[in-house]
């Protein structure tokens, strides 16, 4: 298994993309079934209190409506939680819609109604009447600083904070240079373009075919089955396409709820699929309130970081992430304090968005560590690298690999950080302040339980199987790579098939792991058909390869050979026909390595370099360009790995200046619900964006060397843009998104010496 | 969306008289705006009067080196047509610094007259909000208000129009052209929209049955200072935070004649032509600029979200007003602020 490569690596084009651009992909909503009944969910317009009164009459006597269900005629399910609960559910109660008349959230559904057109269901869902007993809303985190607390049950006990070392305090106030502040996020809501939708086909045989739009088919599928005490092989849950999830898909949402509860108890068929309007209220980067105190001695050296991190969730379930231990590892630091609670408000449970705590932790470390080298006095960039650490501090293990020094290096040379001129408001251009920022991105390098099926067969063309998810990552193209590398074959003479929950388990594609986990699946089931092959080829008369081991024998054009020497070997399809086989399917399953999880950390790493121009007078800000240099192990398609991380700047610099959820806190209801108001950057708002990768030699993150790409081209992005920022117009603004009415405010007192 | 009667007018007269005969009728041209209202349930017209096929569509020379604009004239046709380009450039960089292509090409002149606020309480039909539901309240005064009026709002209504075509033109003094049960008349671009006051449901004085067929500008002579220049929360695809038209004639340094009319700000294009009067004669400079600017906001008020507005205005009229001195007019291709 050592061929060099021939398509891991490439910059190939996706294998899926033909069919998206064409419109031969399927994503949820485009199924159809014959008499399929189309659902319309009604949201609450209060954000805490019941409902007193619910009318349903005129919707129900709406031409084409079939059924209103409410909480007063939802038909039965799952009384226990646990039967609720989904593969990453977090510590609470998961919501269980239309379950009593509780509302806890501005948007929650209060009813669903089915009818036999889309526009007929939507019609009449303005026609029922609910009227409410309202509570006082509590929607400003601000306001509840007072009310947070420790989460009480972690969702993840690495999430949790280190214990503290040395004695942070002590070394802030004894140190020549320090720094203190608040940064403050405002809430983000996913948006991917393409609307939650589940349609439930339901066969005469009262089996399903659900078609979803989620993050883990097995996941859909499981939570169903519990909810409903469904026969698990009497449904089929596929996600073959998803048009985008960014984390909002990783738990089920009401639309598979609602689809599948009315398909069973009217026996139809049923889709249901959101308005723009309900993304906005469910799973959302939770708002956030950060304080970060960081210390330095003379040379700029760390004495002590201090970081503590609240953020908001809902009356119902903790959701927790991992905010601020980032500060206890990014930098050489031997006193550090890290402290993380939530407060809890009367919103939707908030949940991952790309980069999920890492996005809104570093973001504050890394604009405190931009005020930090101003406080010192060095060149920001210089203060990253003089406290670079080559060990995880908070874990005190070895890192499996870290080329951090590297992306500083190849980044800086790249956007010129060397013709930076150290003092604010000291680049100009006409009417325009040039400012230069750089941030350090982290994000976790992780691995999950992995399977899948590899099938050769005597034609000597492969299909790869399991339950992975592609969200528009490129799955299928990178799993179809590896194991056409593995058969010396070319990309196209490989099937792949995800989004299928009969597919071999797959965790939820999340966390950027899908790469290294599914991939490491593929890798050893491809190992595993070669050993097959070996021991059937092992079994012919005078066999060339008798004396052969797995490790010596791989598939080069067509033939079992050993790696030393080609002219050894047999054609895979005589070895096949000799053996009397049609073909040759194993099913691996990895995890990840215990033993190197003891004692190495992963982490991908980035250094993000940030061009802001900023209209002296008017405040306009414009990111011209944007150099991301990324170290994330081995890439294994240099395309949609840079298509990842283009993807992440861009939703990077929508936190840095443009998404926010506006709540009115009079009613706790955001006001803000389309993609007109809610603002994510326009083509106009992205100039130049370069990413380089710099090459990890990486087997311990996972045994093929990837670390994985979904998160790490975010972080840090808002922190450049915000250092950016300051270093432009000397306004340090800790507030996100930086509109232009903070750099106004900021501004004001310096604009008349503009003019 | 509610269901509604549809008719396809084949003639003025045969819409007018649709529209007259029908008081919740609506007009649908490109349906940019109130498709979209209806689909959210904020527009509930009982009948639709598609004037689509109506002759409406031609850009005609006036005899006075005017030129006359109908109604079904795209967004597009009339940013790039070239009589536009070479008389009222103001007119098409106003248009191109609003919406999108796709957008620009459905749009139609009479529909960007008559589209609603973007007041995000309008939007919502579960709110209070008079100018959806008479009576019922304004939400947005003490509530989400970044993109409200500063100027000439009422206890009613705070909300703000949001064309960045119809700064233009009331900056340029066009007449709108109506037909009615009555016949023909020209509403004055600065009549045509309305202050809320205590009626904020009705957006412009349109009379009941009245269209509008088209838009007439006169000749002028600022093609050559003039400038449109729009702040907004992304370079592109955003509504005016504030926007300022400008035009001016200058002579030795001198103001002739100005016009400034401004977006985002209130209810109708904000235009003051009492104070743009007052400093006729005066030195086209700096100085001026921003007491022009001070003067075009006296009266000015914040609603606290957007109180920035005010002093952001101020500095958007000073540089617009830079601008179209130097007859260095705002290019909407080009995102830095000249």
């Amino acid at each position: 298994m050592h061929n060099s490569s021939k398509v891991v690596g490439l910059p190939l084009s996706r294998i899926d993309g033909p069919l998206k651009v064409t419109g031969q992909a399927g994503y949820a909503a485009e199924y159809f079934a014959p008499d399929m009944l189309h659902g319309y969910v009604v949201g609450a317009t209060i954000a805490t209190g019941r409902i007193a009164e619910i009318d349903t009459a005129a919707a129900e006597a709406f031409p084409g409506v079939v059924k209103v269900y409410t909480y007063k005629n939802r038909p039965s399910a799952a009384r226990r939680d646990s039967k609720w609960k989904d593969e990453v559910a977090l510590p609470g109660h998961p919501l269980r819609p239309l379950d009593n008349d509780k509302i806890l959230f501005d948007g929650q559904p209060v009813a669903l109604v089915v009818a036999d057109s889309f526009e007929a269901a939507r019609d009449a869902s303005a026609l029922v009447r609910v009227t409410y007993a309202a509570d006082e809303p509590h929607t400003d985190l601000a306001l509840e600083r007072g009310n947070s607390y420790v989460p009480p049950v972690p969702r993840m006990q690495a999430f949790m904070p280190p214990k503290p070392r040395g004695n942070a305090e002590a070394a802030f106030s004894q140190a020549p240079h320090q720094i203190s502040a608040d940064y403050v996020i405002e809430g983000e809501h996913h948006n991917p373009m393409e609307l939650f939708a589940t349609t439930a086909i339901r066969n005469e045989d009262g089996t399903y075919l659900i078609h979803d739009k989620s993050q883990g088919s097995q996941n859909s599928h499981d939570y169903i089955c519990n909810i409903f005490s469904l026969d698990p092989e009497k449904v089929v849950v596929r996600n073959s396409y998803i048009g985008g999830a960014f984390g909002s898909g990783l738990r089920p949402k009401h639309q598979l709820f609602f689809a599948v509860m009315a398909s069973l108890d009217l026996k139809r068929s049923v889709k249901v699929e959101m308005s723009r309007q309900e993304m906005f209220y469910l799973t959302w980067r939770p708002s956030s309130i950060q304080t970060v105190s960081l210390a330095a001695d003379e040379k700029g050296h760390l004495q002590s970081v201090m970081h503590h991190a609240l953020h908001a969730t809902s009356r119902y379930e903790d959701y927790q992430e991992n905010v601020a231990n980032w500060s206890g590892l990014a930098y050489k630091c031997d006193n550090v304090t890290i402290s993380y609670e939530i407060a809890k408000l009367d919103v939707s449970t908030p949940g991952d968005m790309r980069a999920p705590g890492a996005a809104t932790g570093v973001t504050a470390l890394e604009t405190a560590m931009d005020e930090l080298a101003y406080e010192v006095g060095i060149d920001p960039l210089e203060l990253r690298v003089i406290n670079f650490v080559h060990r995880d501090q908070n874990t005190d293990k070895e890192l499996t690999s870290k080329a951090l020094h590297a992306c500083y290096r190849e980044g800086a040379a790249r956007f010129g950080w060397s013709e930076r001129s150290h003092e604010p408001r000291s680049m100009r251009d006409g009417n325009e302040l040039i400012g230069w920022g750089v941030a350090t991105g982290i994000w976790e390098a992780q691995m999950s339980p992995a399977e899948a099926k590899l099938r050769l067969t005597s034609d000597g063309k492969v299909t790869v199987s399991a339950a992975a998810s592609d969200i528009g990552t490129g799955t299928y193209t990178i799993l179809g790579q590896l194991a056409a590398e593995a058969f010396d074959l070319k990309l196209a003479d490989v099937t792949v098939k995800i989004g299928d929950s009969t597919l071999p388990k797959t965790t939820v594609e999340g966390g950027s792991w899908t790469a290294a986990s599914s991939g490491t699946a593929v890798q050893v089931a491809a190992q595993m058909v070669i050993a097959t092959l070996l021991k059937a080829a092992q079994k012919l008369d005078n066999s060339p390869l008798a004396k052969a081991t797995e490790e010596q024998v791989e598939i080069a054009e067509g033939r079992l050979v050993l790696e030393a020497n080609h002219q050894v070997g047999i054609a895979v399809s005589d070895i096949m026909s000799a053996a009397g086989l049609d073909m040759i399917e194993e099913h691996a399953k990895v995890e990840p390595d215990k033993a190197i999880q003891k004692k190495y950390s992963a982490y991908t790493h980035s250094a993000a370099f940030v061009e802001v121009r900023v209209d002296a007078e008017l405040g306009q800000v414009r990111v011209t360009r944007v150099v991301n240099a990324v170290a994330a192990g081995r890439i294994l398609n240099p395309k949609t790995a840079r298509s990842q991380v283009m993807g992440g700047v861009v939703m990077g610099l929508g936190m840095a200046l443009h998404e926010e959820g506006m709540v009115d806190h009079r009613t706790g209801r955001i006001m803000n619900h389309n993609i007109a108001e809610y603002h994510v950057p326009a083509h106009a708002d992205i100039e130049e964006i370069d990413v380089i990768f710099i090459d990890e030699d990486d087997d311990k993150a996972s045994p093929i060397g990837v670390k994985g790409l979904g998160e790490i081209g975010i972080v840090g992005i808002a922190a450049a843009v915000s250092n950016a920022i300051f270093h432009a117009t000397g306004a340090r603004i800790r507030s996100f998104p930086i509109t232009i009415d903070k750099i106004l405010a900021e501004t004001s007192l310096e604009s008349e010496t503009l003019q | 969306m509610r269901h509604f009667s549809y008719t396809r007018a084949e003639s003025v007269s045969e819409a007018v008289a649709a529209l007259a005969a029908n008081p919740e009728a609506k007009v649908l041209a490109g349906g940019t705006n109130l498709v979209d209202l209806m689909k959210y349930d904020v527009m509930r017209p009982a009948a639709i009067v598609d004037i689509n096929r109506l002759p409406l569509k031609q850009i005609e020379d006036l005899p006075n080196g005017g030129l006359r604009i109908g109604a079904l004239v795209s967004n597009t046709t009339v940013a790039y047509d070239e009589r536009v380009k070479e008389r009222y450039p103001l007119l098409s960089s106003a248009i191109l610094a609003g919406a999108s292509p796709q957008l620009r090409n459905a749009a139609t002149t009479g529909g960007n007259l008559l589209q609603r606020t973007r007041c995000y309480y309008f939007y919502d039909p579960s709110t209070p909000c008079n100018k959806r539901e008479p009576g019922s309240g304004c939400s947005a005064i003490g509530g989400v208000n970044r993109i409200h009026a500063i100027l000439g709002a009422s206890e009613s209504c705070i909300a703000t129009h949001p064309s960045d075509m119809c700064v233009a033109l009331a900056a340029l003094s066009a007449a709108v052209e109506v037909e009615g049960p009555q016949g023909k008349r020209y509403i004055p671009f600065a009549d045509f929209h309305r202050l809320p006051g205590d009626r904020p449901e009705s957006d412009n004085t349109l009379a009941q049955g009245e269209m509008v067929v088209a838009v007439r500008l006169e000749g002028n002579h600022f093609a050559g200072h003039h400038t449109y220049l729009k702040l907004r929360d992304r370079l592109s695809y955003a509504f005016a935070l504030v926007s300022v038209a400008a035009a001016m004639e200058v002579a030795d340094g001198k103001i002739v004649e100005l016009r400034v009319a401004l977006g985002g700000v209130a209810h109708k294009p904000w235009r003051d032509m009492l104070a743009e009067a007052e400093f006729a004669g005066q030195p086209a400079e700096d100085v001026t600029f921003r007491r022009i600017a001070q003067r075009l906001l006296t009266g000015a008020k914040g609603q606290g979200e957007n109180d920035f507005k005010i002093p952001l205005a101020e500095k958007v009229i000073v540089r617009a007003l830079r601008q179209a001195a130097a007859g260095r007019p705002q290019d909407q291709s080009v995102k830095a602020i000249q």
